[in-house]
């Protein structure tokens, strides 16, 4: 199987600077630091809706990211992302509301363990098929998690969903504070940081690159001996246990859990981050849920509330399925390289 | 044993009685979805995303004629046409590119599609639900229930276009041509069929199946935007269920499904009912991931 979108990123990857004379890590790290200081600095200066706005963009850069080890990686289109965030959000609301006071590292952990739990169901029923196969069973995955969390009301508050108290950053011994809206973004920040880095060095690793033998020829790789369907049901769990971290960061962000999270749309928007950033470079969804969300900002903002900014953006999508299969970073990265 | 048999006391016959008609009622027009959507990945290896938006099109385009023509049969007819032509428009400029690359970009590209029709019409026609009055209002006694006629006609309608469809595949030109490609695509092209042409005219075809099924079917609930997330996810499962590809398997599956659904509803409430088909999904998965309506396993 060779996949179009997939593999001119990574060769990209691996080629070297041209004329440059740092090497490639020494660029990387550097980018990187820049980077990261801008996002630090970033909620000093930007006013308050704008700091909100970045803070939900790493989220949302996190799920596609987190999905990116899929898609870009073990070449598995997930469209079931939905219900790893929707579980991480409920999780976390579950224990935000049952332990008092509320506990910031407590949501954490259920958050964490209810994506983990859905990932393993999902994972086991669905690593082994393939291709659309996989897409259309982590679709309907997702909607058996949100007819669930839809209709049991008693548990789930339902339609209307969960509304509790943020908790307080604390950090045992050290710190505790009431989040502010500046402390919030570089709780994320470090957070989304931390994933980036530990999915990096995943997909760096001996089994990222059995990923990404999977990817390219699943067959020969079960050939060669590696039991592929292992590999991917790790790939499933650790991709939805980062989707659930973002869960919860959006719970703990806007206080509420509700079933839209759990909704088909959000795995969709995950997809398209996916495909408007570039798959396989794990920064790149995080740039295509920037690039996103800033043209529906400013589409509505132009156009009004009510403008379906979708159909703009829908038609930009298909445009860059057909003409820019690797998105905007490895457009970038190709053009740099040039 | 007690509580077996006072199960079967209370046992429920008029209403089982009952909701085989609806499940049938409701197969015929999954069946009908799923024929087109089964087409279309059996001729092109298209999933096509977008088929429940397709569905859902031909429904609004139907509530229109029909307010401004006040003929039903005219707005079925408007409606398959008009997307027939949308769906052969759309395979041209968005399909038809994408030929030879990976399937999972056909999946994205009519993922796009669907989210940019979908949006439209919430666009155009507003969020609130349209309705559609039944064509035929006549009513016959169904143990306690005054069942609609129209029902009926619809499953019978559904089987008539599946019927034609079917007899179209057998012996007409196009159909020879559909066939030939679906068996091997590279003979049939060097045989001169004009492989690029049967793709779009199966994609129209699919589609126009999608917008007749749609309109048959807004007398009964009424349209909106968002309808078309869940038949797609139906026809989805019936497709597998049924074998990816197969036509015969499709129609089986969806009559199986919408009546294992039916009978839940006697339970459970509607909208926890489809979890028994995503169950159906699951458990075809793990023990015949072929499919369950495929007489020789391949």
């Amino acid at each position: 199987m060779t996949t179009a979108p997939l593999d001119k990123t990574n060769a990209l990857e691996t080629m070297p600077m041209g004329k440059s004379k740092l090497s490639h890590t020494a660029v990387f790290w550097i980018a990187f630091s820049v980077v990261i200081a801008v996002l630090i600095a970033a909620p000093l200066v930007l006013p308050e809706f704008w700091r909100r706005f970045l803070t939900e963009v790493l989220i949302w850069g996190l799920l596609a990211m987190s999905s990116d080890l899929l898609i870009g990686y073990t070449g598995m289109i997930s469209f079931g992302h939905s219900a790893f965030f929707g579980l991480g959000m409920y999780g976390a609301a579950g224990a935000l509301l049952v332990a008092s006071p509320p506990n910031l590292w407590l949501a954490v952990l259920f958050g964490l363990a209810g994506a983990a739990g859905a990932a393993l169901f999902v994972a086991f029923f669905s690593i082994r098929l393939r291709d659309i196969y996989f897409a259309i069973t982590t679709l309907i995955f997702s909607q058996i998690f949100y007819v669930i969390i839809f209709t049991w009301t008693a548990v789930t508050g339902g339609e209307n969903g969960l509304i509790f108290t943020r908790p307080h950053l604390s950090i045992p011994f050290l710190y505790d504070a009431r989040f502010t809206t500046t402390t919030m973004h570089w709780f994320v920040l470090a957070a989304v940081t931390a994933s980036y880095l530990i999915l990096r060095r995943v997909t760096q690793s001996p089994f990222g690159m059995v990923l990404q033998s999977i990817r390219e020829n699943e067959a020969r790789t079960r050939a060669i001996g590696y039991a592929v369907e292992r590999y991917k049901m790790v790939a499933v769990m650790l991709s939805g246990l980062f989707a659930g971290l973002a869960g919860v960061l959006y719970a703990i962000q806007n206080q509420f859990a509700a079933p839209d999270f759990v909704y088909f749309l959000t795995s969709g928007d995950t997809v398209i981050y996916n495909v408007m950033g570039g798959i396989g470079t794990l920064v790149g969804p995080i740039v295509g849920a920037g690039f996103f969300q800033l043209a529906r900002e400013l589409l509505s903002r132009l156009f009004g509330d009510q403008f379906p900014y979708l159909i703009p953006l829908g038609i930009v999508f298909i445009v860059m399925i057909i003409f820019l299969p690797q998105g905007l970073l490895g457009f970038a990265r190709r053009w740099l390289n040039r | 044993m007690n509580a077996v048999g006072h199960f079967f006391q209370t046992f429920p016959l008029d209403l089982l009685i009952i909701q085989t008609v609806n499940g049938l009622v409701a197969g015929m027009i999954l069946a009908l979805v799923a024929s087109g959507l089964t087409l279309i990945f059996g001729i092109m290896d298209v999933v096509n995303f977008a088929h429940g938006e397709l569905f859902m099109f031909g429904a609004y385009i139907g509530v229109v004629v029909m307010a401004g023509t006040g003929s039903f049969w005219l707005a079925l007819i408007a409606a398959a046409l008009i997307v027939a032509l949308l769906g052969a428009a759309l395979q041209i400029v968005t399909l038809r590119p994408l030929i030879g690359r990976d399937p999972l970009n056909t999946i994205l590209a009519t993922f796009g599609i669907s989210l940019v029709l979908q949006n439209f019409a919430l666009w155009q026609f507003g969020p609130t639900a349209r309705r559609m009055p039944e064509p035929i209002t006549s009513h016959f006694r169904l143990f306690y229930l005054d069942y609609p006629w129209y029902r009926i006609v619809i499953a019978l309608l559904s089987a008539a276009i599946i019927g034609g469809f079917w007899l179209f595949l057998k012996y007409s030109r196009f159909g020879i041509w559909i066939r030939a490609t679906a068996q091997d695509r590279v003979m049939a092209q060097a045989m001169g069929i004009p492989v690029p042409l049967v793709y779009t005219g199966v994609f129209a075809i699919g589609a126009a199946m999608a917008a007749a099924s749609g309109v048959l079917f807004a007398p009964l609930v009424g349209v909106n935007h968002a309808m078309g997330l869940d038949w797609v996810l139906k026809a989805f499962i019936v497709v597998v269920v049924g074998g990816m590809g197969n036509l015969g398997g499709s129609i089986a599956a969806a009559i199986f499904i919408s009546l294992l659904e039916s009978y839940a509803t006697i339970w459970v409430d509607p909208s926890q009912a489809v979890i028994v088909s995503f169950v159906v999904l699951i458990l075809t998965l793990l023990f015949r991931p072929t499919g369950l309506f495929v007489s020789t396993p391949r």
